[in-house]
């Protein structure tokens, strides 16, 4: 499989990263190579093999359903590029 | 009596507990090589007074009998660990000036074991990339130079580069290093330390700035082999606030040690035998079977037969798994936020991380989010999730034959700065060796094996079962008695 501009623009939207056309250009050759190049994992035979999905074996552990944390507003709100009244600050999103 | 910064943690440590020297001597004299090495870069941020504040706790407690394992004992924090107070930023402008209200896991261990930290090391940028040259503060320096009068700046390594530059000049004994995909074995292979990836899941990830969470892994890099045991011991440990953390005792590890290898059985990897093998690097991994043979091993083959397929299947789930991650970065709770006049909330989005991240980080959630997107997901992503299954049982299978896998760390020694920076996929190379023990989860280690003819440091890689951390140490600790590789940086810096 290849990517085109196209491609490349619809895939930095839903990333949600800016891009001028001729930095989307530059990535098209770039990203064709690398997926040219990840592609040949499909010469490999996986019949009946599992995708892997924990690395070590390990279960999901259970809590108590208790509350741990918390009460840490200005703490939490402390880096935000911009907070109001106890509330972190977006631009306007309801007309 | 050598220089305090020549001497190793378990020298500094042992040399403090008894008094030939104080704490604050330690620290201040880490703290002058730390301020007077700018030219390598190393440090985001110094903080030689968190310590010197260790340092005069640890002089108190030892007129109070009250010592703890790290006690006198400065080192570098990688700057992926949260530590209150302290600007974190994972070498990202996006993250420029995020000061957490909390501590890693990790570093709080270390500082609860009489640790003092000397300051953030730089690294690459969310400690993607092999050299040091994705991180938004610059490129660290290499503190090695070739020896034929090429006053080239080479690699440090990465994605830990900064702590391998650091320890390897003697701006601190050791430091915390992250692997994801040889993050911490190649840079020190790069720069003639040691250092180990404990197995996934021996340390908290908690408060480590995510890259790719199914792979991330904190672990030590130092001078020796016992330093490296010694500050693992302080790291590890159960964390119910990471879901992946091992609910595992820590084991003795330095009291473990040995380098008796005698009815041990050393496999090495057929396939890592490649066609162009570099001449200096297949020399050194020579060099370190017929040490281990001489530490009493048996050397067996073994097959690794998906070894190939690592690094596609690496540069598959590792993007995906950052794209998920760093979709945090929205210029509303932290860090940057770039808001173009007019712009509504979808466009702060786009432009904050248009701005903030850096061009290796945009490839990566590129092709991450590709891999993951509608239709592609099951011939990328399954596809190299069920390989990663079929190189675990690769292992699993090699392990019934042996106790440990000897390897080279990296394809060659160190490159210059620059050399790879146009072409992603020989970058990503340079992880080949690296990569599987990743992928399986494994604990693996490099410590130094010699000199390339460049006279530059060759690393060579150890990979044990999982959870037998002290099988990869003990193999490490006899090489290291037998390589007696005491080569190190001129100072120019």
């Amino acid at each position: 499989m290849s990517v085109d501009l196209t491609t490349v623009k619809k895939i930095a939207s839903l990333a949600r990263l800016a891009m001028s056309d001729d930095d989307a250009q530059a990535l098209v050759p770039e990203l064709n190579g690398i997926l040219h190049w990840v592609e040949q994992l499909g010469e490999v035979d996986v019949t009946g093999v599992e995708p892997m999905t924990a690395v070590i074996p390990n279960t999901l552990r259970l809590r108590d359903d208790i509350v741990t944390d918390g009460d840490v507003r200005d703490k939490v709100l402390a880096n935000a590029p911009q907070a109001e009244h106890g509330f972190f600050t977006v631009p306007k999103v309801i007309e | 009596m050598s220089a305090l910064t020549d001497l190793t943690v378990a020298e500094i440590r042992d040399g403090f507990r008894a008094g030939e020297f104080s704490a604050r001597e330690v620290a201040e004299a880490f703290n002058a090589n730390v301020s007077a090495a700018k030219a390598l870069n190393a440090f985001i941020v110094e903080t030689p007074e968190h310590a010197l504040a260790a340092a005069d706790q640890a002089d108190k407690d030892r007129a109070a009998g009250s010592l703890k394992p790290l006690s006198g004992v400065p080192i570098g924090m990688k700057d992926l660990f949260c530590t209150t107070g302290v600007q974190t930023t994972a070498a990202s402008q996006i993250l420029e000036g995020f000061t957490p209200p909390y501590e890693s896991t990790v570093s709080q261990k270390l500082w609860d074991a009489g640790a003092g930290m000397l300051g953030k090391l730089n690294l690459d940028q969310f400690a993607m990339g092999s050299s040091n040259e994705t991180s938004y503060f610059g490129n660290v320096i290499s503190p090695w130079r070739r020896g034929d009068g090429d006053n080239a700046a080479l690699a440090p390594g990465g994605s830990s580069g900064g702590s391998s530059a650091a320890i390897a000049a003697r701006l601190c004994p050791a430091a915390t290093g992250t692997d994801t995909g040889g993050s911490i074995r190649q840079p020190a292979a790069f720069t003639g330390i040691t250092g180990i990836k404990p197995t996934y899941g021996r340390c908290s990830r908690w408060g480590i700035i995510a890259f790719a969470s199914s792979l991330d892994q904190a672990g030590p890099m130092a001078h020796s082999v016992r330093d490296c045991a010694i500050m693992l011991e302080a790291m590890a440990g159960f964390d119910p606030k990471d879901s992946t953390s091992l609910d595992l005792p820590v084991p003795l590890w330095e009291a473990g040690l040995s380098s008796d290898l005698r009815g041990k059985k050393v496999g090495i990897p057929k396939e890592y035998r490649v066609e162009g093998l570099d001449a200096d690097v297949a020399r050194v991994w020579d060099d370190g079977i017929a040490w281990l043979k001489d530490a009493g091993a048996e050397i067996v083959e073994v097959s690794l037969p998906h070894s190939k397929y690592a690094l596609p299947a690496y540069y598959i789930i590792a993007p995906a798994e950052a794209s998920s991650n760093l979709a945090r970065y929205d210029g509303v709770r932290y860090g940057l936020r770039d808001l173009p006049d007019g712009a509504n909330l979808q466009d702060m989005y786009a432009a904050t991380r248009a701005a903030g991240f850096g061009p290796e980080v945009k490839r990566r959630i590129i092709i991450g989010t590709y891999v993951l997107s509608a239709g592609f997901y099951d011939a990328y992503y399954t596809q190299a999730q069920k390989v990663r299954t079929l190189m675990a049982q690769d292992f699993a299978k090699a392990f019934e034959g042996c106790d440990v896998i000897l390897a080279p760390t990296t394809p060659s020694a160190a490159f210059a700065l620059g050399e790879n920076v146009d072409d992603p996929l020989k970058m990503y190379l340079n992880d080949v060796f690296a990569v599987p023990a990743s992928l399986a989860g494994l604990p693996a280690m490099s410590v130094p094996g010699g000199l390339s003819k460049d006279g530059l440091p060759l690393g060579l890689q150890i990979i044990g079962p999982a959870f037998d951390e002290q099988a990869v140490l003990n193999a490490g600790l006899a090489i290291e008695e037998r390589a007696g590789f005491k080569a190190r940086p001129d100072k120019w810096w």
